[in-house]
């Protein structure tokens, strides 16, 4: 039996199958991930907002739940929730100093779903300010610190989820992924992300950065929990009118362990030069291993990848700067004194936002004028439609695709922060995915010779969720690799 | 596409420091002089990468405006938000007597 300093280590599956046989409760096991989150916060910086108060109520509610065998799925298990998300009564900054004092009078529809499904939240995570960047380091609170090495970045936008999980601070979290922001976290810090197809989880009460890319989707340390999260929050929203009307699957029963037969699509242009040796090396080890368990791989092409990430940042920062002009400073959010509203605005604005938000509202506002919409936003626009034509035609050959997640692991803080455009391009296997609504699961294969985790990638056809979190299942259960829990 | 020559290298801008000004306006989004010029540098090189979309001929290919199912699902027209004045104003910078205040637009 765990004793309690390690109760904030079990898995969502074993936490909950424990708490329904009350041989632990919600309390303590809510306790034990507070007690982590007071002792590792201070290196790690996962959270910007640690509720304590509201879990522990929060968790006797769910231990009345438990104790009247009433016991919905999470009913009691300790979630981390991105700062991005509505949350009632809770600040809700998306790292920003525009939105710092900001408190939602509303909860988000997952985070309603999740406390119907007895969820308890320790508190708000940490992430690039309106999730844009790949490190963290965009926050207004500070960067998170890889729970792995606290030299290195956790990756990002999602960051704060993906070291929170990883450092045993909660058992799940939410994130979500506009160009790889819960994958790339999810790979540097040795965890499990998914994000789901376009359309399948609501996003009403979601920070919107870019509403054609935008998706929900949840971190966890095995596929299984991942798999449990997505249930309980994916599924049609009356108040989000993209999201699919389509049932919700028990992605739980789809987890059989058996890869027999299952044809994996291996892209040549994701095994490129200058790609981390260590990363290429745990990617073809795992793609060995699904062989071994009975699947075939299968040479194929996406011949627009390198063209995504110049796509991605006409597309994504095209919507951003429709997006982000509601911060006005007039009906929420902070607001600097001017004598007259234009000017108000300009210097709300200036104060508000950090350097890569206005770099990207720039550049999206800049691709949207008139003059270069054709040039730039409109081109953009026909590209997707090749990347996406890509993807559709691989899967006429092969179930899923297997690649990195990215081509090198975590970085060192502040390497990137001086250079855009090579921050951008760590995103390269994250966002095609992204530009073509596609699912895509992250979960670690492997460990470079600095003991930092190396991520793979698993992407479905749409509304393929189901086969993704298999093969991931599968690979896990083989006991290919043994996940290493951070020394902290 | 117009253009200027950056004085440091000689290499032909994307972006002058006026069309930067421009849609710094368009963004409202005031800027001090190093912003404005650390943003015409970082947007210059973003530009001239994003280029090698022009290596791909798009003629005759439709563009993609949105993924995921087609069409918008409709729902019955009916009231499920409730009239509560207080909680939407609750974040308001600045307010009075039930209205968001802002400085005078009209003289």
């Amino acid at each position: 039996m765990a004793t309690s300093a390690e109760l904030n280590r079990l898995t969502i599956a074993d936490a909950a199958a424990r708490l329904r046989k009350r041989e632990i409760s919600s309390l303590e096991l809510t306790r034990a991930c507070l007690a982590r989150i007071a002792a590792v916060e201070p290196r790690l910086n996962s959270f910007i907002t640690v509720t304590e108060k509201d879990a522990l109520a929060q968790a006797l509610a769910a231990d009345r739940r438990l104790g009247a065998g009433d016991a919905p799925a999470l009913c009691g298990i300790p979630l981390g929730i991105k700062d991005i998300y509505a949350t009632k009564g809770v600040a809700t900054t998306c790292a920003s100093k525009i939105l710092k004092d900001f408190v939602p009078p509303f909860d988000a529809t997952v985070i309603a779903k999740l406390r119907a499904d007895g969820a308890v939240f320790v508190g708000k995570t940490n992430m690039d300010e309106f999730a844009m960047g790949s490190s963290t380091e965009n926050s207004a609170f500070g960067p998170t610190m890889n729970p792995h090495d606290l030299s290195r970045v956790a990756g990002g936008s999602s960051g704060g989820s993906a070291a929170a999980v990883a450092a045993g601070e909660c058992l799940g979290a939410l994130g979500t992924d506009t160009g790889g922001s819960i994958r790339e976290p999810a790979s540097f810090c040795g965890v499990v992300g998914i994000k789901p197809t376009y359309s399948r989880v609501s996003r009403y009460g979601v920070v919107a950065y870019a509403s054609s890319l935008d998706q929900v989707g949840p971190f966890a340390r095995s596929v299984r929990d991942t798999a449990i999260l997505l249930r309980s929050i994916a599924g049609h929203d009356p108040r989000d009118s993209t999201c699919s009307a389509r049932p919700v699957p028990d992605y739980e029963r789809a987890l059989t362990g058996d890869v027999a037969g299952l044809r994996i699509g291996v892209p040549r242009e994701y095994f490129v030069e200058g790609m981390e040796p260590a990363v290429e090396h745990a990617v073809r080890a795992a793609l060995k291993r699904y062989q071994a368990m009975g699947a075939t791989t299968i040479d194929i092409s996406l011949p627009h990848t390198a063209y995504a990430i110049a796509c991605y940042y006409l597309v994504a920062t095209a919507e951003a700067s429709a997006n982000l002009a509601r911060y006005d400073g007039i009906r929420y959010g902070a607001r600097a004194a001017a004598e007259d509203t234009i000017t108000l605005y300009e210097k709300t604005r200036a104060q508000g936002f950090g350097a890569e938000v206005k770099r990207r509202i720039m550049l999206g506002t800049f691709a949207l004028s008139t003059g270069y919409y054709d040039a730039y936003y409109l081109k953009a626009m026909k590209v997707r439609t090749l990347i996406r034509r890509d993807f559709e035609r691989a899967f006429e050959k092969c179930d899923v695709i297997v690649t990195p997640v990215a081509p090198a692991t975590a970085f060192k803080l502040g390497e990137k922060m001086n250079d855009p455009l090579t921050m951008y391009l760590s995103d390269i296997f994250t966002i095609s995915v992204n530009l073509a609504g596609l699912p895509g699961l992250a979960l670690p294969c492997g460990y470079d010779s600095s003991n930092l985790p190396i991520g793979m990638q698993i992407i479905g056809a749409p509304f393929a969720e189901e086969a993704i979190l298999r093969a991931g299942d599968a690979f896990e259960r083989s006991g290919a690799i043994a996940t290493r829990s951070p020394a902290l | 596409m117009q253009g200027c020559y950056d004085p440091r290298t000689m290499e032909k801008s994307k972006i002058t420091p006026e069309q930067v000004r421009h849609v710094a306006r368009l963004a409202r989004i005031e800027l001090t002089a190093g912003e404005e010029e650390q943003l015409r540098t970082d947007m210059d090189q973003i530009l001239a990468y994003v280029d090698k979309l022009g290596e791909l001929d798009t003629s005759g290919v439709e563009p993609t405006m949105q993924v995921g199912e087609s069409g918008t699902p409709m729902r019955a027209d009916e009231v499920t938000n409730s009239h509560d004045p207080e909680a939407m104003l609750a974040n308001a910078p600045a307010r009075e007597r039930g209205y968001f205040k802002v400085p005078k637009i009209i003289e």
